[in-house]
């Protein structure tokens, strides 16, 4: 009786969550600054926060209800590198690739997740359990290099440690 | 209006209140080379080979966007511009796999034409030669990204005369590419009303009408500007 019901929920969790109001929420955003053009940013990143990417079908309806040209919207959100037209990885760690994490030796660094993740920059893995992802510039310059773990920035990032601490976060059980 | 009295080239030269350098040049029979200008649609400055020196200026200013003032003193082609132009076209030649031998737009083609008059015998530059698409898929026209500059005069064209606005930049860098709607193929852009003004407004053989082959392409730029006084003139 028990293990039926506790099934249920984790099965939808897992597949897209059929009654998501992730939708409501994007047209309230766009309600609240009242479909005006000039919101097109705003409205994307609330998209982007929510989704985790932004599909062709939602940016299509955020040209159609800001009165867009649909090329303008794929323009924008080409653009900025913080949007992303492709579903992320369970997992993301984006690496600093400005100027001062560059002298600090993030193209090292970069080379050497690639190496142990088998991901080649800007890909997210057939499993789609993990994003190597690079960044210009988090203007945390102070603590560079600088990583970004799945929304948490590591500062003075070392090679090592930090390949590490991928390992843990890819398997939880240390297995 | 006021009039403007400037010094373009050694040569006195008088101009309306607001008008551009390049106007003013033009009107008095200077010739600054452009790229991304064409008459009908706005500005945006983006090639920088109408850039020329002013006097007082350690910058250079685009003459498509400066507005002329009294007094002013413009140099439009001195070594030091000459070189600059120069570069710039290497660098556009650089950037993408420009061809002319196998180009639609050979010898009617606004690049190419630059090239010449700016004496560009070579590239000093390594060429990027990045693979680029072509885009087959509308009925009556192509377009080839390997003959792109970028010069957004479609983007333009087709926002400010056509008020369709099909066209857009994406990305950004080398990677930047024009677009139709969401990033579909020509053919699939629903916006797109097949008026061909994206045709006439490409400098290049980028934007190309289909069963046109080597040299075959007649382009008429002035269209747009002829659409624009029209519309001034009914209204």
């Amino acid at each position: 009786m028990v293990s039926p019901s506790a099934a249920a929920p984790a099965q939808r969790d897992r597949g897209a969550p059929p009654a998501d109001n992730r939708l409501k929420i994007v047209e309230a955003t766009m309600k609240r600054h009242q479909y005006r053009p000039d919101a097109l940013i705003e409205v994307l990143h609330k998209a982007q926060e929510l989704y985790g990417h932004l599909s062709p079908e939602l940016l299509a309806l955020v040209a159609r209800r800001l009165h867009l040209p649909p090329s303008r919207v794929y323009g924008v959100a080409t653009f900025y590198h913080f949007f992303s037209l492709a579903p992320q990885g369970e997992h993301t760690c984006t690496v600093c690739l400005g100027t001062a994490c560059y002298v600090k030796g993030a193209a090292t660094l970069l080379a050497a997740l690639e190496a142990a993740s088998g991901l080649r920059a800007g890909t997210t893995s057939a499993d789609g359990r993990l994003s190597l992802l690079t960044a210009r510039c988090l203007g945390a310059c102070g603590i560079a290099p600088a990583v970004v773990l799945d929304g948490t920035v590591v500062g003075h990032a070392a090679v090592e440690p930090l390949v590490e601490r991928l390992r843990a976060l890819l398997n939880p059980a240390g297995a | 209006m006021a009039a403007k009295t400037l010094t373009i080239d050694g040569t006195l030269v008088s101009a309306r209140e607001g008008e551009s350098i390049l106007e003013a040049a033009r009107e008095a029979g200077i010739t600054i080379p452009t790229l991304c200008h064409l008459d009908g649609l706005s500005e945006v400055g983006a090639c920088r080979l109408c850039l020329v020196e002013l006097t007082g200026s350690r910058r250079l200013q685009p003459a498509c966007l400066t507005p002329v003032a009294e007094g002013m003193e413009v140099r439009t082609s001195t070594e030091r511009l000459r070189e600059h132009r120069r570069a710039i076209v290497e660098l556009l030649f650089a950037e993408r796999g420009h061809v002319c031998a196998v180009c639609v737009a050979s010898g009617a083609c606004e690049l190419q034409d630059l090239a010449a008059r700016l004496g560009v015998t070579h590239v000093r530059y390594d060429y990027l030669a990045p693979a680029c698409t072509v885009d087959i898929s509308h009925p009556r026209f192509g377009i080839d990204h390997h003959r792109c500059v970028l010069c957004t005069r479609c983007v333009r064209a087709c926002d400010e005369v056509e008020g369709v606005h099909t066209w857009d930049v994406a990305g950004r860098g080398t990677a930047a590419r024009v677009i139709t709607d969401l990033h579909v193929p020509w053919g699939q852009a629903t916006s797109c009303t097949s008026c061909g003004k994206c045709l006439h407004a490409c400098p290049t053989g980028a934007i190309f009408q289909r069963g046109s082959s080597v040299a075959e392409l007649k382009r008429d730029p002035g269209v747009i500007a002829l659409v624009v006084a029209a519309r001034k003139e009914r209204w």
